[in-house]
């Protein structure tokens, strides 16, 4: 019989709501499953993991601050005391650090940035992106050891709701080692959500022509609840800060919605951002190519269309 | 002890992908191979740290058949880097066995003060083998660096986290850092660089010089393109029709909003 270990990340008090999309692909693939945290489990947290079906929770340790050193340390210790085989998470900074260290630990199979995720005779079959999207593959996991498994926000079915009571185990933390010390952690502009976690991000690159014009797609992305993401030029240009910059070097997102202005769509964006569900381009130039992967496509001049779209989505929401 | 960097040689970004036909990987003839992004960063900044470091000399360490990974090699020691070390393997391996494998030349040729590589690999992104490497070594790691600052025997680095947020880390001795875009700027090789570059020192190891194997607990089969997408719908009209329609669509049809 499968047992699961899902991570279940925290973030500003809550759980990430990507990671109850693993408690629903075990649900689905009749897989046992006990859950693993970092830091106090709050009243929020504990209310979405009973909404989500979440019976038994190990908590490790009373703070969020991420330590690759423990962290990785406790996550073998509980991979072992559960005898899990299988390890799961949404792929994030803190996941691929975290699992990445875990995996050389255990002697493990890890895939990572995952968009399927299939169970074939007890063996994990994820399907794995290659070369920035350009084709993917299924990946074969073996040994003896836990399949570790990270998969891509928003590409499996989301979570449903059902009730549970959530036991919680807690556990603490061993030392840091002499040799490492988490000095201090500092936090980025605004509390905005990430975009790899954003369900909706409005994009922009050089037809906004210059900086100050992002504020067109912020007041848009105000009305739409979105956040904020750019196009490499725009970030090597100083116009916006490099956390914001979609594509191969920057964030890989695969929001419901992202809405391109202005980006012409080199294959170094598209790279970061055409697992989108629904892509909106808008763009003067009918040959851009990142009308190839549209899914909706406005052929004008983006300082005429985005205010009216602002405003249409106004009406509607 | 030693800096060592660990360099890979990756599908240049704009070379057209082509799958074989027993769908088993990718068509490798026609592909132009470069060193890989974010190993430049890594590169730069070990031979920036050589002397504040007190190291030795700088190993540039790759793996894969010699013949493909030979000119990535030479662009890292043309850069700066003092001697190169190639790990011939026809075989496909896995970042955890690969990892073991450079564990294995690391300690053979006098051990590491600090190991750099780039943050990701821009071929199968997945942001492994920092990680891997320093676990198997058994020292802290940073990764997605984009500040080091030496102090004595330790170093303070800044590490990119989630929003915008960084994660400051003080280790002390050995460690291996994953390096990302910000850290420095990757010198061009100079031409005296690339003819110095060819007479630095390259050691070869077989993975049995080494006392490791190519077995891999994760495999890449059954390669596919990726997903047709249906054909874009060009809105028409004048601006606020294309506006309305489009807000009806994502409502409706698309169901995203």
């Amino acid at each position: 019989m499968s047992k699961a270990l899902i991570f279940l990340e925290q973030s500003q008090n809550s759980v990430k709501k990507s990671s109850f999309e693993l408690v629903q692909w075990c649900k689905d693939n009749n897989v046992d499953f006990e859950a693993i945290t970092f830091g106090t489990i709050g009243d929020e947290a504990k209310s979405d993991c009973e909404r989500f079906g979440v019976t038994k929770v190990h908590q490790v340790g009373d703070s969020t601050l991420y330590n690759p050193m423990t962290w990785s340390k406790a996550l073998t210790d509980i991979i072992k005391e559960t005898s899990a085989n299988f390890v799961l998470g949404s792929s994030s900074v803190q996941s691929l650090d975290l699992f990445a260290r875990t995996s050389a630990l255990t002697d493990a199979a890890l895939a990572t940035d995952c968009t399927e995720l299939t169970l074939v005779d007890g063996n994990l079959e994820p399907v794995k992106p290659l070369y920035a999207g350009k084709c993917s593959c299924l990946v074969k996991m073996t040994g003896t050891s836990p399949q570790m498994v990270l998969m891509r926000p928003n590409q499996i079915k989301s979570a449903e709701e059902s009730t549970s009571t959530l036991e919680v185990s807690t556990k603490t933390l061993e030392a840091t080692p002499s040799n490492f010390e988490v000095k201090d952690k500092i936090e980025g502009e605004g509390g905005k959500v990430d975009l790899t976690e954003a369900n909706i991000i409005v994009s922009g690159g050089r037809g906004l022509k210059e900086a100050k014009n992002f504020e067109l797609l912020d007041s848009m992305a105000g009305v739409l609840n979105a956040s904020v993401g750019a196009s490499r030029a725009v970030v090597d240009d100083g116009w916006v800060p490099r956390n914001m910059q979609v594509g191969q070097t920057g964030k890989t997102v695969a929001p419901s919605l992202y809405i391109a202005c202005g980006i012409s769509g080199a294959v170094q964006h598209l790279a970061g951002m055409s697992s989108s569900k629904v892509i909106v381009a808008i763009n003067n130039d009918p040959d851009a190519p990142i009308f190839k992967k549209a899914t909706y496509g406005i052929v004008g001049d983006l300082f005429e269309v985005v205010p009216k779209l602002t405003d249409e989505f106004k009406k509607v929401l | 002890m030693n800096i060592y960097v660990c360099i890979k040689q990756v599908p240049d970004t704009e070379t057209k992908i082509q799958i074989k036909d027993d769908k088993s990987g990718i068509k490798e003839d026609s592909i132009k191979w470069v060193l890989n992004p974010y190993d430049e960063f890594a590169v730069e900044e070990a031979i920036k740290l050589k002397q504040s470091l007190g190291a030795e000399k700088v190993f540039a360490v790759t793996l894969g058949p010699q013949k493909r990974v030979q000119d990535s090699l030479r662009v890292a020691l043309a850069m700066g880097c003092d001697e190169g070390i190639i790990i011939d393997s026809e075989e496909s391996m896995d970042s955890l066995a690969t990892a073991k494998a450079i564990k294995s030349a690391i300690e053979k040729t006098g051990g590491a003060k600090m190991v750099l590589t780039g943050k990701t690999a821009i071929d199968d992104n997945s942001q492994t083998f920092t990680q891997q490497l320093a676990a198997l070594l058994d020292v802290p790691h940073a990764q997605g660096v984009s500040q080091i600052d030496v102090d004595g025997s330790s170093v303070e680095v800044q590490r990119e986290a989630e929003s915008g947020s960084k994660e400051v880390y003080k280790i002390n001795g050995a460690c291996v850092i994953g390096a990302t875009k910000g850290l420095n700027t990757p010198r061009y090789p100079s031409l005296p660089g690339i003819m110095k570059a060819k007479k630095k020192p390259v050691h070869t190891h077989t993975l049995s010089d080494l006392g490791v194997s190519s077995d891999s607990f994760v495999t890449y089969t059954d390669y596919r393109p990726p997903a047709e997408k249906p054909e874009t719908k060009i809105l028409g009209g004048e601006v606020d029709q294309q506006v309305t329609e489009l807000v009806g669509l994502l409502k409706n049809e698309a169901k995203v909003l």
